[in-house]
């Protein structure tokens, strides 16, 4: 397992008043995250654990495209992964901020 | 685009255990206990280099189903197996202890909802997860004696096996739809112990003919088969929270009684169909092979029912 943590800037704070939401599930080729609204501004932070090693880069480069697409200000990230590929990560991170701005 | 019949009836079989409970009870009234982020996580996993789950794969709560308070158990089949283990033990446990003892009080519940994914004990943690399967049982039983019946609700991917199908035996009412399986000693183990002619695991037909839902309601495995659709799950759980029988003394004996008749009916027989056969089913072979409708309806005109729990 490896575990890290990546920071970010977004454009914005997320809309919506959602504290927390989770989505997926550690399956095989899946991963779970937890959004929780706990950082201040534009500030993003996502803590990565993953079972498969040595794809840090990856992560990195998922997490950019993903602040650039959305704004998810404010927001800290939880995951674990079990070897989910980069775009069922991307899925992931999209349904999560999606469920976080609509719930009330 | 995701076609509009899965939208409006999901499947149980496909959807997480959070989307059960969400589909299963009444919209906005589902209360989870020790939530995912609260983070009471499996100590051990991390020692084998695993990721753990935020809610190691059980989720518990409190919610209603039609207006009426039940409290709730889902476990994750798709995490880990949907093991029972320390902590996924200890939150199933202490959800039906806190059930009994808020028996008759204005915190009481109609009944425990509990949805079983399970391929058994997690092998990462198996002394811990024993424990917890036998305090399940015990926990569960004194659910039982308070006078709330416990529904078990069997359609996931990993089935109920090992400790889970113990567990689903102890259960005042059996609910399992097509995809269920019950059994406790699992098709690959086995195979592993007595060899592929006594059980080939790779033959799925043989696999379903045997442990699942179809069989288990022919032989009183379980008491209600529905349609795989989680809105089928949800009235049946409503129906029979209803039709559970006493946990007397009466009970236990007619169950005791039910299982010897069973053995020696059909004790020496090799597979379902020769036991469809001997019952009198006129097609036995057909059984697993028509719709669910036909299914539902050779259930009714035979009057299937086995009524000790």
């Amino acid at each position: 397992m490896e575990t890290f943590t990546i920071r970010a800037r977004a454009r914005a704070p997320l809309p919506g008043t959602g504290r927390q939401a989770i989505v997926g599930v550690v399956a095989s080729g899946n991963l779970e995250i937890l959004l929780e609204r706990s950082e201040t501004d534009n500030d993003v932070v996502v803590d990565v654990a993953t079972s498969a090693r040595g794809f840090r880069a990856v992560w990195e480069a998922v997490v950019a495209d993903f602040v650039t697409r959305s704004s998810p200000g404010g927001v800290r990230f939880s995951i674990h992964d079990n070897g989910a590929r980069p775009d069922t990560v991307t899925l992931r991170l999209l349904q999560g901020v999606k469920l976080l701005e609509t719930q009330p | 685009m995701i076609p509009e019949e899965i939208v409006r009836s999901p499947s149980w079989y496909e959807s997480s255990a959070r989307n059960r409970i969400t589909g299963l009870l009444d919209a906005e009234t589902f209360r989870e206990i020790l939530g995912p982020a609260e983070r009471v996580m499996s100590p051990h996993l991390e020692l084998f280099d695993l990721p753990p789950a935020f809610d190691d794969g059980v989720i518990v709560g409190r919610g209603q189903l039609d207006g009426k308070p039940v409290a709730i158990i889902a476990q994750e089949g798709q995490f880990m197996g949907g093991t029972f283990a320390e902590v996924s033990g200890a939150k199933i446990v202490g959800l039906l202890r806190a059930v009994t003892a808020s028996a008759g009080t204005p915190d009481g519940v109609s009944a425990v909802l509990l949805l079983l994914d399970t391929g058994g004990v997690r092998l990462q943690e198996a002394n811990a997860g024993e424990l917890a399967v036998s305090e399940t049982v015990r926990a569960l039983l004194g659910v039982r004696a308070a006078g709330i019946p416990v529904v078990a609700l069997v359609g996931g991917r990993a089935g109920a096996f090992g400790g889970g199908g113990i567990v689903t035996a102890c259960c005042s009412h059996v609910v399992i739809s097509e995809q269920g399986r019950i059994s406790v000693t699992g098709p690959e183990v086995i195979e592993t112990n007595k060899g592929a002619e006594e059980f080939d695991s790779r033959d799925r037909a043989l696999v379903w003919r045997i442990t699942g839902g179809r069989s288990r309601v022919l032989l009183g495995g379980a008491d209600s088969y529905v349609k795989g659709d989680v809105a089928s799950f949800r009235a049946a759980a409503a129906r029979s929270r209803n039709a559970a029988p006493p946990f007397t003394l009466e009970t236990m004996a007619a169950e005791q009684d039910r299982l010897e008749k069973r053995l020696s009916s059909y004790g020496d027989c090799r597979d379902t169909p020769e036991i469809w056969a001997r019952a009198g089913l006129a097609d036995p072979a057909s059984v697993p092979d028509i719709d669910d409708d036909a299914f539902l309806a050779l259930l009714s005109e035979r009057e299937i029912k086995h009524d000790a729990r």
